[in-house]
């Protein structure tokens, strides 16, 4: 009994801080499990602006996927895009790269087309375009060349 | 003359003291990973270090993340930017407060009475005792220590980062009106898988620089004082090194890896 008493106490112990670090991984720090029901698309960009890996992908404000990885291919940035299997984008999607707030981080925005063809797991999504630049736009209003 | 010679015997003394501390860890080492492991020692540790420390760490997790909550309501509040208070308690506890404070609070509670316990065994010669008996006092006093502080600290700390962020919640929701979903929801989009092994490696290395620096202290108790003098020395001296210990090494290991 008092040897089981004392598994019994390190087994709680050892359990809750397991269940506090899977909660942090997985609620909070947003590791992926389950990867088998995702399938990649990329989109090619002439400029990304802060864009970084793991960085959210968004469709309606809703995400439906993260951005895998980011390489340079032709001078132009090739940016990979892991998405949910249940999101189906037509040929005609635009992928946009948006900023949280003023100062917020960048994320990528699909916006669906009205295509009847769809894109197949390693296609490309041919319309993007960069983020806007704030720093361009103020100096534009500013020095009066809107 | 004789004030070189002092200088020459504390420094001989210093670093014959950093040596025999590095031989006694690689001796641990060697003991740990060559079997027999006494398991039950080990699990009367994890006992100790780990399960009778969750409420002292709860306690302490829950008052960093509401006191957290309020400075940084203060301060975000004058810049406007009150939507961010969730991701800065969660990362300032997540990589820095939450190993630091649980890796404090272990050696406050744990770390000195480990080096008073192996401290009296020494003086009242129980260690001797155990070495006629033919047994080896590492694998039954310090390799289960060793490992239960490597097994202990990272779950305290995960326990702690938890309790510490729904503090935050707490004050920053229930108190000061931040949005339940703006608090909870703005954490995910700056927390990386990165920052919670960040947190994970850092506590490890500390549940070894407790373990290790306690065990020492302990184990040679006597060489400071005797009786129940150098039990007391050596506890002091094994808390006072563990703590600062940690924070050094915290700095180094912040600067360097990541």
């Amino acid at each position: 009994m008092k040897k089981f008493d004392l598994e019994l106490a390190v087994g709680v112990f050892v359990l809750a801080g397991i269940v506090c670090l899977a909660y942090l991984s997985v609620k909070l720090a947003k590791m992926e499990i389950i990867g088998g029901d995702r399938y990649e698309v990329y989109a090619i960009f002439s400029d990304i602006g802060g864009l970084k890996e793991g960085s959210s992908v968004v469709i309606a404000g809703v995400e439906v996927g993260r951005v895998k990885s980011i390489t340079i291919e032709d001078y132009e940035a090739k940016v990979v895009l892991s998405l949910s299997t249940d999101v189906i984008l037509q040929e005609d999607s635009i992928a946009t790269i948006k900023t949280r707030g003023l100062i917020g981080e960048k994320y990528l925005s699909i916006t669906p087309g009205g295509s009847e063809e769809i894109i197949k797991p390693g296609g490309q999504i041919r319309e993007t375009s960069p983020p806007v630049d704030y720093e361009d736009l103020i100096s534009k209003y500013i020095f009066g060349e809107v | 003359m004789d004030f070189i010679r002092n200088l020459g015997a504390s420094t001989i003394n210093y670093v014959s003291g950093m040596g025999n501390m590095a031989l006694f860890l690689i001796k641990t080492l060697i003991y740990g990973f060559t079997p027999p492991l006494k398991v039950i020692n080990l699990l009367k540790q994890i006992r100790f270090i780990g399960t009778q420390s969750i409420f002292l760490i709860a306690l302490i997790g829950a008052f960093t993340g509401m006191v957290l909550s309020l400075q940084g309501y203060y301060t975000l509040n004058k810049v406007g930017s009150v939507a961010f208070l969730g991701p800065m308690v969660a990362l300032s506890i997540i990589k820095e407060l939450g190993p630091v404070l649980a890796g404090l609070m272990v050696t406050a509670r744990a770390g000195s009475a480990i080096t008073a316990e192996i401290g009296i065994m020494r003086i009242s010669n129980q260690i001797d005792a155990i070495e006629m008996m033919g047994l080896n006092p590492f694998r039954y006093l310090v390799v289960p220590v060793f490992f239960a502080g490597i097994i202990s600290l990272p779950l305290l700390t995960q326990i702690f980062d938890l309790i510490g962020i729904f503090g935050g919640y707490l004050v920053g929701v229930k108190m000061l009106g931040v949005g339940s979903g703006t608090y909870l929801g703005e954490i995910p989009n700056y927390l990386d898988m990165n920052d919670v092994l960040e947190g994970l490696y850092k506590s490890i290395s500390f549940g070894v620089i407790i373990s290790w620096v306690s065990c020492y202290k302990g184990y040679y108790t006597g060489t400071s004082g005797y009786g129940a003098e150098g039990v007391s020395k050596a506890t002091t001296q094994s808390v006072v090194l563990s703590s600062a210990m940690i924070l050094i090494w915290d700095y180094f290991m912040t600067a360097l890896l990541f």
